[in-house]
């Protein structure tokens, strides 16, 4: 129930902040029609929605990873957690109060990206559906990381990482606006080592429906998926417990 | 049983005794003012004895309840305002406090009646709908010591509550603390002698993170000599580096 209660908290601090919304949302559709703008001007096929789309999904996850951080790491910074260790929340109460209202706020920047594209002329096809629902794993990644740099950085430090390294990862390794085989070699096998490039992959193939190789990326986002968990709520843990 | 019993409680950070074997005993529904001039240890005892610093050795017991050995019994009985106003700022004031009641166990229609006595108790009625990041600091203050109070706590840390706070407010505070002596045992630490000779039963007195005196107004008036509590407490908490 404290999960719960915390949770309302956590959804209302973040959508009622004009900045976060005005990235987390703004940010990919600005994307998302300046890219097809570009297309429509352009003989050559290089951003067409359904190659962009899940890139874009990748990359605007990366701002609900900063703004976790900051969450966090300003509570932390302030009084506010201090009163609320002085009561019955445990840790798992901060850890999954900080989480879980953030996953419905990951879907629906996805959901809100697919439906600008749609609006912008992707055929509509069930697969969207299965293209967001393959990507969950990258939001509990990118969310598991905001909240662990919360956990353990100053708010200046989780900015920092977040906000800079962070979205800079996604951007140039998610393949959101480049194929990275047009660059291959040692960028090409990084890229693919890393979470980012697969969840776009793994987007990409959901939503044309070419599922064959599907396992692959879809296995790496989850593992790291899991490990960001793990360590986000170990390190949460310090949110309740004495320093 | 002692509402707070204190035995030996030490807390140091690499060359700095920042709380020095400090032994006291507060019985239940008494008001104790700790006193001290800056850096005197009177808020890392408070930290400590609210299960946010841990001690380097000793213990403390809230209704019987150990720091140490048992933090989640001692913030079931506990509510602590801060020093630093803690509120959640994209909260409104209403909903700052229906926070602190549901997570300390209120139900939604228990924490919605606390919330209004409240609101009342501390006159909120007119901010009661803003957030509380956009209050002035007085309001702010004022917000965060009502969220203490609304957890109907059995032990009270009150850590310099009317610092920013205008004459008005200060006595409207004074008159809610007043109301509490006899059914919650409360520490207060203040700046202002003059709050600690009105509100709180007896007095101690830190310096350098030890106790230097503890009695009433007219104890300590007797032990110094001295005509006000000013020139006494200023005796007293010089008294160490004078000896």
């Amino acid at each position: 129930m404290r999960v719960w209660i915390f949770g309302q908290r956590t959804a209302k601090e973040i959508l009622r902040d004009p900045l976060s919304l005005g990235f987390g949302l703004g940010f990919p559709i600005i994307l998302l029609l300046l890219m097809t703008m570009i297309q429509r001007n352009i003989p050559v096929s290089l951003f067409e929605l359904a190659q962009l789309t899940p890139g874009i999904t990748t990359f605007g996850l990366s701002f609900l990873c900063l703004f976790s951080a900051t969450l966090v790491a300003k509570d932390r910074s302030g009084s506010l957690i201090a009163r609320l260790r002085a009561t019955p929340m445990t840790g798992s109460d901060f850890f999954l109060g900080y989480l879980l209202p953030l996953l419905p706020i990951a879907i629906g920047q996805m959901a809100i990206s697919y439906a600008v594209a749609l609006l912008l002329g992707l055929a509509w096809t069930p697969r969207i559906l299965a293209a967001i629902a393959v990507q969950l794993p990258m939001a509990v990644c990118f969310l598991s990381l905001g909240l662990l740099c919360g956990c353990l950085l100053t708010e200046r430090q989780a900015t920092s990482i977040c906000g800079a390294l962070l979205t800079n990862l996604s951007a140039w390794l998610s393949g959101a606006w480049f194929d990275l085989k047009l660059v291959g070699g040692a960028f090409e096998r990084v890229a693919f080592l890393l979470p980012f490039a697969n969840a776009t992959e793994a987007g990409r193939m959901v939503l044309s429906g070419e599922t064959t190789g599907l396992a692959k990326p879809l296995l790496i986002i989850c593992l790291y998926g899991l490990a960001a968990f793990l360590a986000a709520a170990l390190a949460a843990r310090r949110l309740e417990h004495l320093p | 049983m002692e509402g707070i019993e204190i035995r030996g409680l030490t807390k140091r950070y690499k060359d700095v005794t920042a709380v020095d074997n400090l032994n006291l005993t507060v019985p239940e529904g008494a008001c104790l003012a700790l006193l001290g001039v800056n850096g005197a240890g009177k808020t890392t005892a408070i930290r400590m004895l609210s299960c946010l610093t841990r001690p380097t050795s000793g213990d403390a017991y809230l209704l019987g309840h150990s720091i140490v050995g048992d933090p989640r019994g001692v913030k079931s009985v506990l509510a602590v305002s801060p020093q630093e106003t803690a509120v959640a700022p994209n909260l409104t004031v209403s909903e700052n406090l229906k926070l602190i009641a549901r997570i300390c166990g209120s139900s939604r229609q228990e924490a919605a009646r606390q919330t209004e006595e409240t609101i009342a108790s501390f006159g909120l009625e007119p901010v009661r709908g803003k957030r509380a990041g956009k209050l002035s600091g007085g309001w702010q203050r004022r917000l965060s010591i009502a969220m203490a109070l609304i957890q109907r706590p059995k032990i009270l840390f009150l850590d310099e509550p009317t610092l920013g706070l205008d004459v008005l407010a200060r006595r409207e505070l004074w008159t809610v603390i007043r109301a509490l002596r006899g059914s919650v045992t409360i520490l207060l630490t203040t700046h202002y002698l003059e709050e600690a000779v009105a509100l709180c039963d007896s007095i101690a007195i830190l310096n350098h993170g030890r106790l230097k005196a503890l009695g009433t107004e007219e104890e300590l008036l007797a032990r110094t000599g001295a005509h006000d509590f000013e020139t006494a407490f200023t005796m007293l908490a010089a008294e160490e580096e004078t000896a």
